[in-house]
């Protein structure tokens, strides 16, 4: 009984940890973009080209929103699994 | 139930630096989402400071500033100048009876000043042996990244005036 106990919450806070880590692969993957498009936006601005300023800035925006939501995500995530005691 | 009512009560800092070994690797992934969250937030912050520079660029209007009088340059000849700032060097070639072409004299490479070669008809960079098109201001050889800005003139009452600044010549 108790070892089922022990499997269950072992088996959870697996759960957790993978759901974690993904969001963190993800954060780490829409950084990487951004840190691309910040370049492309810096190098088209000193080129010149000042068209791609605005839609560089909306999706470093969106961007940004999206790791906001993920680290939201996480914290989330931490509280729940505090609170079940993993 | 119990836990969660104990983690309000507990101080800060004990929730962001957990005392607990199990919760340490959790704490630790939050720590590196909430940095590479303030790295995004760096980020945005820079392409909205390229997107108001680009916007502040549109606004200013680049002053009208008499270079020289068109006679005063022979064809084939230089006319230093600055524009549209003192800190600002430009060079201007007349190639022709009714043709001149100028540009900023800061190689975009590093910034060394640019001339213009008679022998090769066009303008070079001494520093690392680049060279730009005189009648675009294009790239030719070296390694320059880009070309150089190109200052828009107007000929009027005999007076060679510029009046703004080109970049967009690539």
């Amino acid at each position: 009984m108790n070892n089922y106990k022990h499997d269950t919450r072992s088996r959870s806070r697996r759960q957790y940890m993978v759901a974690i880590d993904g969001a963190l692969a993800l954060n780490a993957i829409l950084v990487i973009v951004q840190m691309w498009l910040l370049t492309a936006s810096l190098e088209a601005y000193l080129s010149g080209h000042k068209d791609s300023a605005l839609p560089g800035a909306v999706f470093s925006g969106l961007l940004f929103a999206g790791t906001m939501g993920l680290y939201i995500f996480v914290r989330r995530l931490e509280r729940q699994a505090k609170d079940k005691g993993f | 139930m119990k836990q969660a009512h104990q983690s309000e009560s507990e101080p800060l800092w004990k929730d962001e630096f957990s005392i607990e070994s199990a919760h340490e690797t959790i704490v630790n992934r939050r720590q590196f989402t909430k940095f590479l969250t303030l790295t995004s937030l760096g980020m945005f912050v820079g392409n909205l400071w390229i997107l108001s520079k680009t916007w502040f660029d549109k606004q200013s209007l680049f002053p009208k500033t008499v270079i020289a009088k068109a006679d005063e340059v022979p064809i084939g000849a230089v006319k230093l100048f600055r524009y549209p700032t003192e800190a600002d060097p430009c060079i201007m070639v007349r190639t022709s009876q009714d043709q001149f072409v100028a540009y900023s004299q800061k190689c975009t490479h590093l910034s060394c000043p640019v001339h213009y070669s008679q022998k090769t008809g066009q303008i070079e960079c001494p520093c690392h042996e680049g060279s730009f098109s005189l009648h675009t201001g294009e790239v030719l050889k070296g390694p320059p990244p880009r070309p150089l800005p190109r200052i828009v003139l107007e000929k009027k009452d005999g007076l060679l005036l510029a009046i703004g600044i080109d970049i967009q010549n690539e």
